[in-house]
């Protein structure tokens, strides 16, 4: 074999540019796989070990108040392996440097440092002094953003008092990996952080001694947490339980496990694309190759190789060339791979994030590239196979060709003879010409698919910060407050207009299935914050009865309007009602509920309360109006709606920008791929023609033409296609990136079709013009007296 | 046997009945003017190709009815061939085409002996398109040898070639039918080369119209035409 492979070799040096190209689609492919499947294992082996290391709770639950007492009551539940009773409590905080007020939880930790549920990490500093009340550890996302460092301190708002807490150590809990605040759809490390303290100092200073409004739970091996849930929110109920909620519930946990997920299908939709394509490039070319040397195998043949040799051969030169493209592919997925875990790590808070790339990722991208080879080579290796050496070696028939259908239905009058040419090109061989249409229509759907997600984010920023939420601010109270809770936000200083919300803490049931939210509680047509349906662009007025869920929640449920659902009440009297799905409203983010606010206050059993209010503030007096917001402390926190843009701005956008940078340049890769491949394969075949047009008179520029021509006129009806397979794609890709966390809405902009297909235009262009310096050098004499 | 096949949309009755025997030790000249089947009936003998009626054998065994890898391990053992557009792989050198050959048979000639016997010693590391075409042929010679084949069969060896370019491939040809006792049949529609033959046998049309032994055999260097 070692002549046949020194063939091989030279064949593929020959070919090197055609070769490097499907390469390059195969490298991108196996480089997508490895990227994000190795960053999804590095991310899910962090948490697991991060999880494990810090004892990271299986069950949590919130309450008013209990006694500690209770405790021992909550340990003794059958499963329970460990129980940690604290105190957690959220104030606003005033940042210096920082005119509007951030907002702090405080959770508590023990005096003396042991073993607990959820520990932290200490990335700086030491940890608390038992003997002074004001240390607290800070958590690390908001030390950064405000450049804090043991030693420095900053100011709460405890009981309407402002007290100083001393940072002596900046930490990282497994609770705040995704450090957002419920209801909010972006971190904000800025206005949002985290404080442990004593649990002696947080107790006494919001009258919990001797008691505790949260606990953690971790289980037993075996142990249901369902069984463990009931139990102890039976325990909690007459203690202001909000109902218990496990791991895969807790908020944090949650955003990432969405995360994860999303981070796995793209994983394994994306690379399936890039190798279909490489998969299909390789068919085309490696058939050329086999029709090319049908001599040289013929000769083979009669030399006495057997098949199984000839077919080997040509299965070596796919897989020379996906492997070549696989090993680049790992090499620099590899490298990606940690810049994106770079990337997850600003939102993520992981005390140490390595990167793994498992032997098995590795192992499966090459695996997939050596498929796609083989794929590719399937026809063309039994092409050569089938090859009869007798019928090779007799020159081949002259071709069958026939007039066009623009000839044969009176056209021929105005076309020239290159014309005439190029249609009788393209209608002799259909299934050629119809593939490379298909594959210059995939790289503009990739091309489509991949930049679709920039229209998306505006048309999602739009919908969330234009239509929906058009507050400048937020605000919540500490405790629900009586009606006149309105004007006094009415009276602060700056505040144009105020819209109250109830909102409460509540679990849905809808037969088997349970769900644990806030209903939010509105007018029924509100000017700031509005209920939009996604898919009218609508305002949905609430109804006077019922419940209007997002469709993500109806989802969950499994309900339909008119379906009954159960409602707990977890504050309060707790009632327990029965309601309805008043309606369903699509949105982006998250999973949500609404009411109309009276009948949400029927479903409370209480008069005209709120829990907030929605502000449109005069900007000019908005530092007067923080000020007034800092010092009354009826207001737990606030949220300004332009700081949240700005942050999603910050992290989202620039990111969400090198992501769209990559998707674009593969799939540039992917259109030059095929259309330098075509232009190539349809050189080889016609160069004879072509020359003996040069010799009969041509000029280059005519035979140019020809070839070109034949390429433009299968790029122009692949536009068409690929803006059509693009948009499909978009749509696959929408509901394959959908989880609970969000969903990206569909969008089809004309502006980024029409720019897409000029991109395609341009590859075409530039390995248009590489092909046609080839023809330039075209050999006359040398093409004529080679038998084809 | 006879054989048609179909060209294009054109059936092409190639061999309408021919009977032939090829001997041991044996150089065959077959001639004819174009047309007249004498490839096809060259493929056949070398088992690239099946009559479409009538048997072939070899040596008692059938090559007519055999499958392909049987016709595959008769030419990988037994033929030689050699073809009028020499056929050499254009990415291989003179020495690498004949190690085509030499690393799938059993017992071959080593590749750079083989070149030597056809005069090209001191060009072995040449591409075919570095070389003129008797030289290419010559190297085509050489890898059909090269096996050391029972059966030798060359088309129109010399039909792209001048003349004392073609003397030198036939006498090349001539020395390995004469020193390793290779039976041997060369397809031309040169008439003058029949000289160098020791049975000349004319095909016409598909068919054998004359079958003549020559006692005048002469050494192909003293070859005019």
């Amino acid at each position: 074999m070692q002549a046949l492979n020194r063939k091989l070799f030279r064949d593929l040096w020959r070919i090197k540019g055609q070769g490097l190209a499907i390469s390059m689609v195969i490298g991108v492919g196996v480089l997508t796989y490895i990227m994000y499947l190795s960053t999804f294992d590095s991310l899910q082996a962090t948490r697991e070990a991060y999880y494990e290391r810090q004892r990271f709770a299986d069950v949590f639950a919130s309450l008013k108040r209990a006694p500690l007492l209770l405790s021992e009551r909550i340990r003794s539940i059958p499963g329970v392996s460990q129980a940690e009773t604290r105190v957690v409590v959220d104030v606003t905080l005033d940042v210096e440097g920082m005119e509007e007020p951030a907002t702090g939880r405080l959770i508590s930790i023990p005096e003396i440092r042991r073993e607990i549920l959820n520990d932290i990490v200490l990335s700086h500093g030491r940890y608390l002094d038992p003997g002074r009340p004001d240390e607290v550890i800070a958590s690390e996302g908001f030390a950064q953003a405000h450049g804090l460092r043991p030693g420095d301190s900053i100011k709460a708002i405890i009981n309407g008092r402002r007290r100083q807490l001393d940072i002596v150590g900046v930490g990282l809990s497994p609770e705040f990996v995704y450090v957002i605040r419920a209801g909010e759809l972006i971190p904000d490390d800025a206005r949002f952080g985290v404080f442990w303290m004593g649990r002696q100092a947080l107790a006494a200073a919001f009258d919990m001694e001797g008691g505790f409004n949260d606990v953690a739970l971790s289980l037993m091996p075996g142990a249901r947490a369902e069984s463990v849930i009931e139990d102890l929110d039976t325990l909690l109920r007459p203690y202001g339980g909000w109902g218990a909620i496990p791991q895969s519930l807790q908020l944090s946990n949650w955003s990432v496990e969405n995360e994860l997920k999303g981070l796995e299908a793209v994983g394994r939709v994306v690379p399936v694309i890039f190798l279909g394509v490489a998969a299909f490039l390789l068919h085309v070319v490696l058939r050329r190759i086999v029709t090319v040397q049908r001599e040289q195998i013929a000769t083979l043949k009669a030399l006495g190789y057997p098949n199984r040799h000839i077919g080997l051969h040509y299965t070596y030169w796919a897989l020379a060339i996906s492997v070549g493209g696989a090993l680049v592919g790992t090499v620099a997925g590899a490298w990606l791979g940690r810049q994106m875990l770079g990337m997850y790590n600003q939102y993520f808070r992981f005390p140490n994030v390595a990167y793994h790339l498992e032997s098995e990722v590795v192992a499966g991208a090459i695996a997939i590239a050596i498929a796609a080879g083989i794929f590719g080579a399937m026809s063309a290796v039994r092409d050569a196979v089938r090859l009869q050496p007798a019928e090779a070696m007799r020159p081949k028939p002259p071709s069958t060709y026939r007039k066009s259908l623009a000839e044969r239905i009176g056209l021929q009058r105005i076309l020239s003879q290159p014309a005439r040419i190029v249609l009788r090109n393209i209608e002799r061989q259909p299934v050629r010409a119809l593939i490379s249409v298909g594959g210059i229509a995939c790289s503009l759907a990739i091309l489509i698919g991949g930049v679709f997600g920039l229209d998306s984010m505006d048309v999602m920023m739009d919908i969330q910060f234009e239509l929906a939420q058009r507050q400048d601010l937020q605000v919540t109270f500490a405790e629900p407050v009586s009606p006149s809770g309105v004007h006094a936000l009415n009276r602060l200083p700056g505040v144009m207009t105020a819209e109250p919300v109830r909102s409460a803490p509540v679990r849905f049931r809808s037969e088997q299935r349970a769900r644990q939210l806030a209903i939010t509680g509105l007018p029924s047509m509100t000017e700031l914050y509005r209920v939009m349906d996604v898919m009218d662009l609508e305002q949905m007025p609430l109804p006077p009865e019922g419940i209007v869920l997002s469709a993500s929640l109806a989802k969950v449920l499994d309900v339909v309007p008119g379906s009954p659902v159960t409602v707990e009440v977890l504050v309060g009297r707790r009632p327990i009602r029965e309601t309805v799905v008043a309606a369903i409203v699509h949105e982006y983010m998250g999973l949500s509920a609404y009411m109309e606010i009276d009948a949400m206050r029927r479903l409370l059993g209480e008069g005209g309360s709120l829990s907030g209010g929605y502000l449109k503030v005069d900007t000019e007096r908005l530092p007067e109006l923080f000020q007034a917001i800092k010092e009354t402390p009826a207001i737990a926190g606030s949220t300004l709606r332009r700081a949240a843009l700005d942050s999603f701005n910050d992290t989202f956008a620039e990111n969400i920008g090198i992501m769209i940078f990559f998707n674009v340049l593969f799939a540039s890769i992917i259109a030059f791929g095929v259309v330098y491949n075509a232009a190539r394969v349809s050189l080889a075949e016609r160069s004879r023609e072509l020359a003996s047009l040069r010799v009969m008179g041509f000029t280059r520029a005519e035979i140019s033409s020809i070839l070109l021509g034949e390429l433009g006129v299968l790029t122009l009806l692949a536009l068409p296609l690929g803006m059509l397979l693009g948009y499909g794609l978009s749509l696959m890709m929408v509901s394959a990136f959908e989880t609970e966390l969000y969903s990206i809405p569909f969008s089809a902009n004309p502006r980024t079709y029409a720019w897409c297909s000029l991109a395609i235009l341009i590859a075409t262009a530039v390995s248009g013009l590489l092909v046609r310096r080839k023809l330039d050098h075209l050999d006359l004499l040398e093409v004529l007296k080679a038998k084809e | 046997m006879t054989k048609v096949y179909t060209m294009g949309e054109v059936k092409v009755h190639a061999l309408r009945g021919v009977d032939i025997t090829l001997l041991a030790s044996e150089f065959l000249v077959l001639l004819g003017p174009s047309g007249s089947g004498k490839s096809t009936l060259l493929n056949i003998l070398g088992g690239l190709d099946v009559p479409t009626e009538g048997r072939v054998t070899y040596r008692g065994r059938d090559l007519s009815s055999a499958d392909d890898a049987t016709r595959t391990d008769y030419r990988r053992h037994h033929v030689g061939f050699v073809f009028q557009f020499y056929n050499l792989i254009p990415s291989l050198t003179a020495k690498e085409n004949v190690a085509l050959v030499t690393e799938i048979a059993t017992d071959p000639l080593p590749a750079a002996e083989a070149l030597r016997i056809v005069g090209l010693g001191d060009r072995m590391n040449h591409f075919p398109a570095q070389m003129s075409g008797g030289e290419q042929q010559r190297v085509a010679i050489a890898r059909a040898i090269a096996k050391r084949p029972d059966v030798l069969l060359c088309d129109e060896p010399t039909g792209a070639l001048d003349i004392s370019t073609g003397v030198l491939v036939l006498e090349a040809i001539e020395r390995i039918n004469r020193e390793l006792g290779t039976a041997t049949a060369v397809i031309t529609h040169n008439a003058a080369v029949s000289d160098i033959a020791d049975r000349v046998v004319q095909l016409s049309d598909g068919r054998i119209v004359a079958d003549k032994r020559n006692s005048d055999k002469i050494p192909a260097n003293q070859l005019r035409w």
